[in-house]
Parts: structure tokens; sequence; C-alpha cells
């Protein structure tokens, strides 16, 4: 029995979620490739540099917001129902925080695209970042603010889940999976709650003119509380992935259960008091806030440390379990043609690199090397757009045969399309992460200047900018292929071929019953969690509040 | 609970590591003294710069050894920086006064450790000294709105003796041996235009 056969309403609800997420990275990908040839100077006649924040707005939105949550809320619906081996209680209610999710979407989105074609009169070229006084029409915020209340809807289906659950097995500890997607929907409530304030009580009344002045630092802060702690919420499904399902597709089974928990727990008590690295350089916050926050932002190095070794050991005990052999020659009994098992191991690749450049931005004085430059965009394709993306495109392989109940079609282009993926971000993360070392900076249309020159030493700017564009081109191709298995693999037949996917998930070599029960008791970690953060944002937040909340403040500036 | 062996020597490794990564920021800022912008607790109204020192954006000496600059980071320009470059002397140390009117802006010195955020409503302080004489480029690294690829601007750095004598030449030649207390004076009272 498939996962569609025995769950058939929430097979829906996921292939509905995964259609929307695979939409919108289909057209954010396309919008990428504009943009790196508008940058690099290749192609400039296309469209005008102000049309370029609106399309570099719409990539960012449609990648990092759109494509994550919808594919992250599909593929917990999937964990949790399986692991708990329980639906939802009432879809209704499934199907209705999922229409919020895809109205936010569409407001969002249309409001972006007001920017670019005339007739529509709406405008949101501010970027992912939203900061103000930069404003974007009401209807882009309110677009955000339901997308983010639908995904709680979510967080309240799998909790109720497991409350039905533990009425039934009240001795029993949570499954591994339930457990991380409670955990990550925790962690994603908690971080939200500041953009959430943000946009509701400072953006969306400002946007209206119902209030005529909102703080531009304490708003920048608010959403800092929300924009690192945002990654986590991308990058534990990637490890619920790599924790659960790669183990098996390694040929072994998971090290241990008990860590894995502990790694989630530490995930949802650091990730909130880790913003302000991304302040670093702002004026009206102190040092000694800022060295507090590094503090815990290198600290949370240590689950990802930890997810390391157990990623690296599950994949060495599943080439043992194979046949591997020796100090290194295990690694070629791997499955390296199963996309599924390539892809992930790719993308693990790809986040232990950028784990390094993730300490140099941390680094309180280091960061001003690189801050603002394109390192960064460097820094979040390898973290997000590889490591995370490229995780869920490959466990899409292995999921969609038994969310659909048809067996995978294309499964050369399949084989093929990680390789793709990981060769495209090599190029273009390289030549980002290099033309930021030399100065140059981010989120600019035309990074040229009269009065500035920038040294790339090794490499001219030319070279980088054709490894960019080359990057681009060869990470669309790779997308257009797994846009075409999954379509393909959809429109199929269903019953056809047997689905020669097998959904069990093995039990880990160390199992729950080796971690201690309070790890399991929620109420534990979400109060630590509001006492660190507490610690880490109470000071500032009442430093800027007590002048007033909208003061010093600034009108709103439309772009 | 039950930790394999090889996981405790990899959770220490990863722990000294952690500690090792924190250890050397903090030489680096106390040992160094390679630091980042704090808060100054200077605030002022981002629709009434008029009123502040930052009416008339520019460079001078606030005392022998220090110089001291404001300059106003603005839709799509530096003031001192764009229409005419900012101007410091090298071998001294050089305070920067930085402010937005109306929305975020970067300040970021190509090349250099000089990057920083630029927020309507709060004044971006930082101390530094240039070892030699040379020309900077300046980047608006914050996207800003529609012309923000435009917004640049360059720092040159000259011998300090040549901005004495160009300080001297332009103050009132009888004065020029009080120029330290008239100088600090002018911070506190700056010209304010009618």
């Amino acid at each position: 029995m498939t996962y569609v056969d025995d769950f058939p309403g929430e097979a829906r609800v996921v292939r509905t979620a995964f259609a929307i997420a695979f939409a919108s990275i289909g057209l954010g990908g396309a919008l990428g490739v504009l943009q790196a040839l508008f940058r690099t100077g290749y192609s400039r006649s296309l469209f005008s540099s102000v049309d370029y924040y609106s399309i570099l707005t719409a990539h960012g939105v449609l990648m990092a917001l759109v494509f994550t949550t919808f594919f992250i809320v599909g593929l917990f619906t999937w964990g949790v129902t399986r692991s708990l081996d329980t639906g939802f209680r009432d879809l209704r209610f499934t199907w209705g925080w999922l229409g919020l999710m895809t109205l936010g979407t569409v407001l969002a989105f249309v409001t972006i695209l007001g920017g670019i074609v005339g007739f529509i009169p709406t405008h949101a070229a501010v970027l992912y970042t939203f900061y103000a006084p930069l404003e974007a029409s009401p209807t882009f915020y309110l677009g955000l603010a339901l997308l983010v209340v639908g995904s709680w809807g979510a967080g309240v289906d799998y909790v109720l889940a497991l409350l039905d659950w533990r009425a039934e097995h009240p001795d029993e500890r949570i499954p591994l999976q339930t457990f991380m997607a409670v955990a990550t929907m925790l962690l994603w409530v908690v971080c939200t709650l500041g953009v959430a304030v943000e946009v509701v009580v400072f953006l969306l009344p400002w946007s209206l003119g119902l209030i005529p002045r909102v703080d531009p630092l304490l708003t920048r802060t608010l959403f800092w509380y929300f924009g690192h702690a945002v990654v986590y919420f991308w990058l534990l499904p990637a490890y619920f992935v790599w924790y659960t399902i790669f183990p098996k597709l390694s040929g072994g089974r998971l090290f241990s259960d008990p860590l894995a928990r502990v790694v989630f727990v530490l995930f949802l008590v650091l990730s909130t008091p880790v913003g302000v690295h991304h302040q670093y350089g702002d004026p009206g916050l102190s040092q000694g806030l800022k060295f507090v926050q590094m503090t815990s932002t290198y600290f949370i190095l240590l689950p990802s440390l930890l997810t390391a070794f157990t990623v690296v050991a599950s994949m060495e005990h599943g080439a043992r379990q194979r046949g591997g052999k020796g100090l290194l020659k295990w690694l070629r009994a791997l499955p390296w043609e199963n996309p599924s098992f390539s892809g992930i191991a790719l993308a693990g690749l790809a986040f232990a690199a950028s784990g390094f450049g993730g300490m140099v931005n941390a680094g309180l004085n280091v960061n001003a090397l690189v801050h603002n430059t394109m390192w960064v965009p460097g820094h979040f394709h390898l973290t997000v757009g590889t490591a995370v993306a490229l995780t869920f495109m490959a466990i899409t392989y292995w999921l969609l045969p038994q969310l659909t109940g048809k067996r995978l079609r294309l499964r050369t282009l399949a084989a093929v399309q990680p390789y793709l993926w990981f060769v495209g971000m090599v190029f273009m993360s390289n030549a980002m992460h290099r033309v930021g070392l030399a100065g140059v900076p981010r989120r600019t249309s035309e990074p040229q200047y009269e009065q500035v020159l920038f040294n790339t030493p090794i490499a001219t700017m030319g070279e980088l900018h054709l490894q960019t564009v080359g990057g681009a081109f060869i990470l669309f191709a790779s997308l257009l292929c797994f846009l075409a298995v999954v379509l393909s693999t959809w429109l199929g037949e269903r019953g056809a071929e047997p689905l020669a996917v097998n959904g069990h998930i093995p039990e880990a070599l160390s199992g729950p019953e080796h971690s201690p029960r309070i790890l399991d008791d929620f109420r534990v970690w979400v109060a630590l969690t509001f006492l660190l953060l507490l610690i880490a944002y109470g000071p500032p937040l009442a430093a800027m509040v007590q002048n007033g909340l909208f003061a010093p403040g600034s009108a709103p500036i439309p772009v | 609970m039950e930790i394999h062996r090889l996981e405790k020597i990899w959770i220490a490794v990863s722990l000294l590591f952690i500690v090792g990564l924190i250890a050397s920021i903090v030489y680096g800022v106390a040992g160094v003294g390679v630091g980042t912008v704090g808060d100054t607790g200077q605030q002022l109204d981002p629709s009434a710069l008029d009123d502040t020192e930052f009416a008339d954006p520019g460079g001078h000496w606030a005392s022998e050894d220090h110089y001291v600059v404001h300059v106003v980071a603005r839709q799509f320009l530096f003031q001192p920086g764009t229409q005419e470059p900012i101007t410091v002397p090298a071998n001294t140390t050089v305070t920067f006064y930085v402010t937005s009117p109306d929305v975020v802006h970067g300040f970021d010195v190509v090349g250099t450790q000089l990057n920083t955020m630029v927020i309507p409503g709060q004044v971006t302080e930082f101390t530094t000294e240039f070892d030699e004489p040379k020309t900077y480029g300046i980047v608006c690294h914050e996207y800003c709105g529609a012309g923000h690829q435009s917004m640049a601007g360059q720092l040159v750095v000259v011998p300090a003796d040549a901005m004495s004598q160009n300080a001297t030449a332009s103050a009132d030649a009888a004065n020029a041996s009080a120029v330290n207390a008239s100088t600090q004076a002018s911070i506190a009272t700056p010209e304010v235009p009618a």
C-alpha cells in the first residue's frame, strides 16, 4: 500500500501544495536568469533597471517564501500523517489554510507584477527584504501576511494530529518525523511573530495612510528577528529528509534517533536570538547586543555540525551494508544514479561549503568585508538555493510516486538533474562569492560605477560575469529537467507500471527509547525559547520604543 | 541517553571549534581593535536635518590630530562624496558621522573594513585612520529605490599637511593658530542656514 491509498485526502493536499511550489520555482528560476543577464550586462534591452527591482522582488518572494513554504507544509503533511498513521481531523480546515496561503501568494505576486505592467495600479519593488521607509502597495503586505497566517494553520493541523495520536498512545514516544515537523512549525510561529508585528502593526497601517510614520530601525529589527530564523524554517525540513529518509536511500538506517531530537530542540531554542548578525553594520544597536547574538549564532553551528556527522555516518553505514569497503572506497558502493540519493548527497556537500561562508558572515567584524556584497547572495544560493532546494527536488522523485500512485518517468533526465544543478551552482555561486570579495554590492541592477574600481584577484570581472550567466543557464536547464520529470510523471497513467518505490522507513540503530522523555515535552522548549528571546531582543526593543513607537519616524516613500 | 563514542568526540571537537571562532573574534575586537559600529545614542528627525550639524555636511578639523566628517546619504547621492569627493587626511584619526533623510542606505568604502548601514533617524558613527594617500570608491550597497545603481562616490585620502593648509587657507588667517578651539565649538553650534 502506498501513501495515496492510505490517505487519499491528505495526498491531494500534499499534491496541491507541491504543484504551487513547483510553479513558483519554475517562474522564479526564469526570473533569476533574466536578472543574471541584466546584472552582468549581457542583456540590458529586455527591461529597464527600474523593472529589475520588481523582478528581483518577485524572484526573492517566489523562491524564498512561496516555493519553500508550500513545499514544506506539503512535506510535513505527508510526514506527520505517515509517521502517526492518522489523518487530519477535518480536511475542510486543511483546505482552508492552504487556500489562505494561495490567496496571499496571488495577492503579493499580482502586486509585484503591477510594478512591471502598466494596467495594474500597484507596486512592490521593495525586495524580499522590505525595509521601511521604502513602501509597497498595501496588498503586498496583506498578501505576505495571509501566506504566513495560512501556514500557521498547517502547524495547527500537525499539533491536532499529534494530540489525537497521543490520546491513543499515551506512553509512546512521538514518532521522529512528527517530532521534527512540530518542532519546525513551533520555530516558524515564534520567528514569524516578528514579521507579523512588523507588517500588521506598522507597515500595513502605514501603507494605508492610517499612521503617518514608522521607525525604520525598529521595523528593520523586527524584520531580522524573523529574517534569519526563517532560514532554519527552510533548512529543518531538509534535515528532516536527511535524517529520516536519506539513511534508507543510502542503503542503511539512521544512526541515532535521540541525537536527531536534540538537534531539532537546539534549533528551536537557538534559531531566533541570532537575527542581529544581519545588523552588525547598523547604527542604534550596541556592540554588546551584537556580541551576544554573535555567540548564539556560532552556537547554532553545533546542531549543523552534529547533522554533518549523522549524514556522513548514515552514508557510510548504508554503503557498508551494500558491500562497500575501505577507508573511502565505500563511496563507490552508493547509489549515485538514484536522483533522490545523489541530490541529497550533493546538497549536503554544498551545505558544508556554505557553512564556512556562514562562519565568515557571522563574525562581528569579519562580516564588514562581505556585508551587503555579492558574497551574500553567493552564500544563500548555496544554502537555501542548493542545500534546501536540491533536497526538496531530490525527495520529490521519491515522494511523487507515493503521492500519485504513478511510476516516476523520464528517469534518465531525473538522474542527470541534481548533477546539473550542482555544477550550475558551483559556477554561479563561486563567481558571486568572488565579485563580493572585490566589493561589488548586492541588490543592484548595474554594478558599474564611474567612481569605483573593483579589484578582482586572479580572474577578471568579465570571466566572473560569464561564470554567473553560464551558471544561471545551467541551473535553469536543470530546473526544466526537474519540471519535465514531475509533469510527465503526474500526467502518466496510474497503475500502468509497478511503482518501484518502497515507502517503508526503517527504525534507527539507536531508537527513541534511548532519549530522555523531557525531549518530547515541547512546553519546556518553547518556554526556554521565549526566555532566550527576552534576553536577546528585550533590551534593544525596549530601548527603541522608549521614545515612542513611531519615533524617530519616517514617512512612506513609494517605489 | 546513549551517545556513541565517536559522536562524543565529534561534539567535543565541534564545541572547541565554536569557542575558538568566538575567541578569534574577541581577539580581533579587543586585541587588534577591529570593531563595528555601535549605538552612539544619537537620534534625529530625518525630515529636519537642517536643524542639525548635517545641515552643512563636509569635513573639518575637530582638533589638530582629529578630523571629523559629516555625510548625508540620500536618494541617490552622498553629500559630500558624489558631486565632490570626501577628502580626509592620512595618518590622522578621522571620525565619520553619516545619516539619511529618506530611506535606508549603505556606506561601503570599497576594499576596506568601512562598511556600514545608514538608517533614517539614526547617526552612524565610526572612527578610523588611513595609512597613506589613496583614492577609494564608495558605494551604496543597500537597495534604496529606482536610482540605487547610480549611487556612488569617492573618498580621497591626502597627506595631513596638505589638509591643514587647505583648512588654514579657507579659515581666517588671524584665527589659524586657534583652530582647535574654534572648530571644537563649531561642532556644538553648527551654522544653520536661515
